[in-house]
């Protein structure tokens, strides 16, 4: 059985940008045949995640205002899925980062994104999450989250207006609808990397140093 | 602004003097490297009952062990302040009580706002790894049994044998990326530690190598809820330096924004207070009207959140021909729905149970710990720059400052909802009589600044705001310090904080209301 196109209600497949990234996706799922049984149960199980999003409510400065911005009234992404947010990285689908990453937020931010159960999507808000943004040149800015957690989705603005985050979380969805659950086809982090992943602290001060 | 230098050894006494004398407002400390001059640090100074100013500025010769006398005794929120020119400068100070990094992390090598600090990746990486707390001793003991295995044993200089609570820096009650760290007993805060940085961008560093316009577009974005004023502070700053005199019409345009945006932070206060303490509904209301000033806001100056409109001289853009309509439109719309929150949150019994009587700071604390904005107005301090220094149009403007005397969780809660109608009573004043004229004056291609120091100070939306310019005659500023608004508040909480409940920690934090990218810079 093969795979079709990631189509969602909200707006038609065409009218997306950037779908020859799906589409070459797609294409390499389809290397391989699947059993329809199998392929049908993928279906349902995408549906159901891609239409409810979980994220985790992470945001170090402005661009968190602008997400509160799209959970609330008027631009409301309840409409489409998102509306849980989860304090707790353990129960999150998602992390958005939105805003600067900083020397002394990566590893808490890589710490969290390890604390999340996969599959785990990252979306990065804004300028600085893209790429360091108006901070570029500082000492102390994190020139782009994707140097220490993969990011499936890019969202620029300086802030990005509320229908940029909403387009940038359908996006999301549509990704989502091109894995396959069963079969490990698209597993984002094979044994090897999840051994390598977790921090480990290696600059225990020894006996020595404690006395100087 | 002219500081009179004083010599290390006479600094302590002559510190004392004044604050004997009254100056009982500390401003703010300027860390300065003066190049071969040496390092050392400006203090700026404040009578709270006169309004009276003054700056002493004290230098060491000594590069290798520069040393000051603390003065955290005379004014508290100096402990706070000190630590930061340590974390950025290196100078000690003599009998500080608690002398570590305020921002960076323990194991950062360099002060990097000297002018000799070596920006390279080489020295600082990013290090992925934990970072170990400088008040933690490890020792490592061996097991008396048979197994003879290798124990840590960590003991912690700062809390001792306490049970140690962390909070953030990812916590949705912080309001951002602010930690703590709490030693409890029970439910009660016995101690608490504060760990800011984790927004640390390094703003004042990269200033230096900019140029005037484009500094200005780091001001949105300390505190991006006084977007407005931050600007504001910084463009009056440089003209007053360039003797440039806005237009009428700028001045206007300038205060009805100044308003308008403190309407939209006191909105989120609100939503943000009332969720925190689990008050969904009031969230959605004040998100609701707060689109409304954004509309203003995005007509105009093609901006939501951060929107770039001041500009040197003047403004972006000029206001749009129904600007006026739709702000009158807004300020009666808004007068109207005050009603509904105090009707579904304010009034609430659960809000004033967990509110009244819970965090209070005293007015003399509230000076010396020189938190300004509406949590000092809350415990009695009049410390609004608009009536104090006032700038732009305060002076002709009619507007009442909102001062309640108990200083507790519900008082900051009230300053804020009644400064929404003054407010918009300094808007209904304006918005009516905007003059005729041009929206900027011509400024050179190339913006150089006269040598000397210059400051200025508005009244943000949650205190107040300062900018310190030292030029040297080139078109990027020699130092730049911004005064930050929410500093002040988070060295207050453990003032705040001792003997309160946990559960109060988070109405406490909501209604001291602090950005924190605006504390870090």
């Amino acid at each position: 059985m093969e795979m079709k196109k990631p189509e969602i209600k909200s707006i038609p497949y065409e009218e997306f940008k950037d779908n020859e990234t799906l589409e070459a996706l797609i294409q390499e799922i389809n290397k391989e045949r699947t059993n329809v049984l199998v392929g049908k149960l993928d279906e349902l199980i995408n549906w159901g995640r891609s239409n409810s999003l979980w994220s985790l409510t992470f945001a170090t400065s402005c661009c968190g205002i602008e997400f509160m911005a799209v959970g609330a009234a008027r631009y409301d992404f309840a409409r489409f899925g998102f509306e849980v947010t989860r304090n707790s990285p353990r129960q999150a689908d998602l992390i958005m980062v939105a805003g600067t990453i900083t020397h002394k937020m990566a590893p808490v931010l890589k710490r969290l994104y390890d604390q999340m159960a996969d599959p785990k999507y990252v979306v990065a808000v804004g300028g600085c999450a893209i790429s360091g943004g108006p901070f570029k040149g500082s000492y102390h800015v994190l020139n782009g989250v994707d140097k220490i957690i993969p990011v499936d989705v890019y969202v620029p603005g300086c802030p990005p207006r509320p229908e940029a985050m909403l387009y940038g979380m359908m996006q999301l969805q549509r990704k989502v609808k091109v894995e396959k659950f069963f079969g490990g086809k698209n597993r984002k982090q094979s044994r090897r990397d999840m051994t390598d992943g977790p921090i480990i602290v290696t600059n225990v001060p020894t006996s020595e140093t404690d006395n100087k | 602004m002219n500081p009179t230098f004083i010599d290390t050894e006479k600094f302590r006494a002559q510190m004392e003097e004044l604050r004997r004398n009254g100056m009982d407002f500390l401003r703010d400390i300027i860390g300065m490297d003066w190049g071969e001059e040496g390092l050392g640090a400006i203090y700026t100074l404040e009578n709270s009952s006169t309004h009276e100013t003054c700056e002493i500025a004290v230098r060491c010769t000594s590069r290798e062990t520069p040393t000051i006398a603390s003065v955290h005794d005379l004014w508290s929120v100096a402990e706070f302040y000190e630590r930061e020119v340590y974390d950025f400068f290196g100078i000690k100070f003599d009998k500080h009580p608690d002398m570590r990094r305020l921002f960076l992390r323990s194991d950062w090598v360099g002060y990097p706002l000297r002018k000799d600090y070596d920006e390279s990746e080489a020295i600082n990486p990013i290090r992925m790894e934990n970072e170990i707390p400088e008040d933690v001793q490890r020792d490592y003991e061996i097991a008396e049994d048979a197994e003879r295995e290798l124990y840590v044993k960590q003991t912690n200089k700062i809390f001792g044998d306490q049970y140690i609570i962390n909070i953030g820096p990812q916590h949705p009650a912080t309001h951002g990326v602010l930690r703590f760290r709490l030693a409890l007993d029970g439910e009660e805060i016995r101690k608490i530690d504060v760990h800011c940085g984790y927004i640390h961008r390094g703003i004042e560093k990269m200033s230096e190598k900019m140029t005037y316009p484009q500094i200005l577009a780091f001001t949105d974005r300390l505190d991006y809820l006084s977007a407005h004023q931050n600007r504001h502070a910084l463009c009056m700053c440089i003209e007053k330096a360039m003797g440039i005199e806005p237009t009428d019409r700028v001045q206007y345009i300038r205060t009805i924004m100044d308003e308008l945006q403190r309407i939209d932070s006191h909105l989120l206060f609100l939503s943000c207070a009332a969720m925190d303490l689990g008050a969904i509904t009031t969230f959605i209301y004040g998100f609701r009207d707060r689109e409304k000033v954004l509309d203003i806001f995005e007509e105009v100056t093609g901006g939501r959140l951060i929107q770039n409109y001041n500009i040197i001289g003047g403004v972006q853009a000029d206001i749009t021909p129904d600007f006026a309509r739709k702000v009158k439109e807004f300020c009666n719309y808004q007068k109207s729905k005050i009603e509904e929150y105090n009707n579904v949150f304010t009034n609430n019994t659960i809000t004033r149970k967990r509110m009244m009587g819970v965090g209070v700071l005293s007015r003399q604390d509230a000076i010396s710990y020189g938190c300004t904005g509406g949590s000092g107005r809350a415990s009695g301090w009049a410390c609004d720059v608009r009536k104090r220094h006032p700038y732009a149009l305060y002076d002709k403007v009619d507007f009442k400052e909102i001062i309640y005397n108990n200083g507790d969780c519900y008082d900051r809660f009230l300053v804020r909802i009644d400064e929404i109608l003054q407010s918009i009573h300094i808007i209904e004043q304006l918005i009516d009589n905007i003059p005729e004229g041009d929206y900027k004056v011509k400024t050179k291609p190339i913006i150089r600044i006269p040598e000397g120091r210059y400051s200025a100070a508005v009244e943000g939306s949650r205190g107040e705001f300062g900018v310190f310019i030292e030029s040297r005659g080139d078109k990027s500023p020699y130092r730049l310090k911004f005064r930050p608004m929410g500093l002040p508040l988070v060295a207050a909480m453990h003032k705040i904080l001792k003997g309160a409940k946990i559960a109060d920690l988070i109405a406490i934090g909501a209604t001291l209301d602090y950005v924190i990218p605006d504390i870090d810079r």
